[in-house]
């Protein structure tokens, strides 16, 4: 320490690392600007010379095709069928999910059964499907089992009477009655269902016994639909045959029902996958404890290791539940009239392609941006609070 | 024997039931897959169209070029595999060697086999030779440099790209000489899986640099461009580069669609990639990078040196899925972009004059699902393998 050599008064400008590090900074922005720039006046010069629309007029012009399945019809604007597409993309979206889920939890579970049939089996279903490509999964559902395997309508399969299957479509018992009166009744429920489950798990900290918050809250959930339901005198109908076609009940369009089948196998063998590990990831402990407390099997699944394991598997689950509403896209390739679907057309119409790709994709990065927003929340009150 | 059947298969009585239905359910499975393969399947329609199916319409005196590049890349993996410094004091007896090799690479020689058996062709047997050559002269180079200090003593930077020159060179030959129309079938998803590998990976790294850089405008940047391609589908991008790429460069440019195809798997993926890279930097304790700093390396040479190599260690199962994703994402191509790919032949094999309404699709899509299959299972079981060896996380 005897002599440290005596600093300059002024560090230059150009060794000086916050400039340094603004300078660098802006170069790269400028690069980036110079290509987008450079985007952008391909862009003009290509418009101009081919004379294409830019903004999104076209969504006022008729659409000039029917969407099947509602009163969407030639004339209407290009908005409607766009806003068609997008319930129909909900719709996979969210019976795609429900499905996944269930499945790929059974799945994931059957993986670590003692059993070793059962074990097997469900290695075997997500070492085959996890590794074959999605599109392969819909081509194969679209023209080999529904196009080709399904009867026709005359001699279509009615397995105990209850479901209708033919290559045009499959129908299915439903209630009687409007889907607003349906949808009401189920709200009934889920509040019921809420308070049931509340009061429960209160009852049961204060006198110390296995709450049965699930049980009940299930109960709830079924009867104030059902009992509302008989109430109102409707009853469910069962489909029929009738003539071309079928009458009663719900009726699922050929290439819906093959895009559910096919996003909910391909996905529930990569959900399997994820809760299999968090199942694992759940230390051993918890489940020897539990085997301590003389929990059944069944009990101990639900109450200790599943929740814990959801816990770890959520933020795996929201990103392919993600990914499942990104591969709804694919319902283009088989006709179901979703979002890309209406995009693919009208730009075949004639509608100007960049704004409605981009409003298309627009469109799927705020459902993404949702979901993962929803994901988020869940991930925060399942997770573990520490000190 | 009846110990391990109640342990097993009947420990309660719930477990019996389960075992009866499922052991029905998969005995029938395995039967009907039985039947299909060796009774009722009619594989004809495969045996007439092998060709159409797995290199389209490639002309017949450039398919040396297709072996040559194929034999390259063998060289080329084989000699990255070979020449990692993990197996060295796992000294095993020549059988269970022999074992593992089958249990590993079974499959595919399995299906080389078929394919062989199949196109009933010497041609093609030579070109198996060749690639089987290829991967042994590439694991004797990846050896060499484990054990001669001289070929050892080459930094990385240099030999890897050396390795892949010769690969990446016939590539570039082959396409080339060959006028993209001409290409199919599996040869299509097979190469644009291989060039949007190769081009992404550096475009991944960089993107990943730099969403972790201090410079906010960087991260600004590529955090937009990594969320903004996130939450799009792969298949509208390809529709769009489909039916828009025109509008955004030089009109002196004519995309074609395998162009389009390659580019928008190589700016999809490497958003992903990005992503699983961040993972990785962010797995290494800071520790590494303050012992950098006290050695008194800058920046980048911390980052070259240190944290990258062990990043991307450490998330090479992640990687493989990544593009074992990317291989089986090649169909959707075909759908969006009328790219003759191989699941694209083999539904229009299906409605030649001869194979016409016969109901042959579960035999074509068989075919094509098995090439899939083979590839991405045997990868991502030697992901887990690789993932176990290099022993991450349980050191």
């Amino acid at each position: 320490m005897s002599s440290l050599p005596s600093a300059p008064a002024k560090i230059p400008i150009w060794r000086d690392v916050r400039v340094l590090r603004w300078l660098f900074q802006i170069a790269v922005l400028a690069v980036v600007g110079l290509i987008i720039y450079w985007i952008w006046g391909n862009y003009q010069t290509n418009i101009e010379r081919s004379s294409v629309q830019t903004d999104l007029r076209f969504l006022d012009n008729p659409a000039s095709f029917t969407i099947p399945g509602n009163d969407f019809d030639q004339s209407s604007p290009v908005r409607a069928a766009f806003v068609q597409g997008f319930l129909n993309t909900i719709q996979v979206a969210l019976v795609g999910i429900f499905f996944a889920t269930i499945l790929g939890t059974i799945v994931g579970i059957a993986r670590l059964s003692k059993n070793l049939v059962v074990k097997t089996i469900a290695a075997a279903y997500v070492e085959v499907i996890r590794n074959l490509p999605l599109l392969l999964l819909l081509t194969f559902m679209n023209l080999a089992v529904v196009l080709q395997t399904f009867p026709r309508i005359e001699d279509a399969w009615k397995p105990l009477d209850l479901f209708v299957i033919s290559n045009r479509g499959l129908a299915i018992p439903w209630f009687e009655g409007s889907a607003g009166q349906l949808s009401l009744l189920v709200l009934a429920g889920i509040v019921l269902a809420v308070i049931v489950v509340r009061l429960e798990r209160a009852r049961a900290d204060k006198v110390g016994r296995p709450s049965r918050a699930l049980l009940l809250g299930t109960l709830a959930l079924a009867i104030v639909p059902v009992v509302g339901w008989v109430t109102l005198g409707y009853t469910w109908t069962l489909p029929f045959v009738d003539g071309r076609g079928t009458s009663g009940g719900l009726r699922l369009d050929p290439s819906f029902f093959a895009l559910i089948v096919a996003l909910v196998v391909y996905t529930s063998s990569h959900i399997a996958e994820i809760v299999r590990g968090s199942i694992l990831a759940v230390p051993r402990g918890q489940g020897e404890a539990a085997d301590a407390l003389a929990l059944s099997n069944s009990q101990k699944m639900r109450i200790i290791i599943l929740p814990q394991a959801f816990r770890v598997a959520m933020p795996a689950l929201g990103n392919q539940y993600l990914n499942l509403i990104k591969n709804s896209s694919l319902g283009a390739t088989i006709s179901y009239f979703e979002l890309t679907q209406i995009a693919q057309i009208t730009v075949g119409n004639g509608s100007p392609a960049v704004p409605a790709f981009t409003l298309t994709l627009l469109v799927y990065l705020a459902i993404s941006l949702f979901t993962s927003l929803f994901v988020n929340y869940f991930n925060r009150r399942l997770a573990l609070v520490e000190r | 024997m009846i110990t391990w059947l109640r342990r097993n298969l009947f420990r309660t009585w719930w477990d019996s039931i389960m075992t009866v239905v499922f052991g029905y359910v998969g005995l029938w499975v395995i039967w009907t897959v039985i039947e299909f393969v060796f009774v009722t399947g009619r594989w004809e329609i495969i045996q007439v169209n092998l060709k159409l199916l797995l290199v389209g319409r490639f002309p017949d005196e450039l398919m040396w070029l297709v072996g040559a590049s194929l034999t390259a890349l063998a060289f080329w993996v084989a000699a990255v595999a070979g020449g990692s410094k993990i197996d060295l004091n796992n000294v095993q007896t020549i059988p269970h060697r022999l074992f593992d090799y089958t249990r590993r690479f079974g499959l595919i020689v399995a299906l080389a086999a078929l394919l062989i058996f199949l196109a009933a062709d010497i041609a093609a047997l030579l070109l198996a030779f060749q690639v089987l050559g290829g991967v042994v002269a590439g694991r004797l180079v990846g050896l060499a440099r484990r054990n001669l200090s001289v070929l050892g003593a080459i930094p990385s930077i240099i030999w890897h790209p050396m390795l892949a020159s010769p690969a990446i060179a016939l590539v570039l030959v082959t396409l080339m000489e060959s006028t993209l129309e001409e290409w199919g079938g599996f040869l299509i998803n097979f190469y644009m899986a291989i060039i949007s590998i190769v081009l992404c990976f550096p475009l991944g790294v960089l993107l990943a640099l730099g969403r972790r850089s201090s410079f906010p405008i960087i991260r600004l940047v590529t955090t937009t461009y990594i969320e903004l391609i996130r939450g799009a589908p792969l298949f509208v991008l390809l529709l769009l580069a489909g039916v828009a790429l025109e509008f955004f460069i030089p009109p002196s440019i004519a995309p074609d669609a395998i162009f389009r195809g390659v580019t928008v798997f190589t700016l999809f993926t490497a958003a992903y990639l990005a992503e699983i890279v961040r993972g990785g930097l962010q797995s290494i304790p800071k520790g590494q990078t303050e012992a950098g700093k006290a050695l008194g390396l800058s920046t980048t040479k911390i980052t070259y040196l240190i944290t990258m190599p062990q990043a991307l260690r450490n998330v090479i199962p992640a990687q493989i899925g990544q593009f074992i994703s990317l291989f089986k994402d090649t169909t959707l191509a075909g759908a969006a972009l009328n790219i003759l790919d191989v699941l694209n032949v083999g539904t229009a094999i299906t409605k030649q004059q001869d194979f016409l309404g016969q109901g042959l699709i579960y035999e074509a899509l068989a075919f094509v699902a098995l090439l899939f299959w083979v590839g991405s299972y045997v990868m991502s079981r030697e992901s887990q393998r690789l993932e176990k060896r290099l022993g991450v996380g349980v050191r």
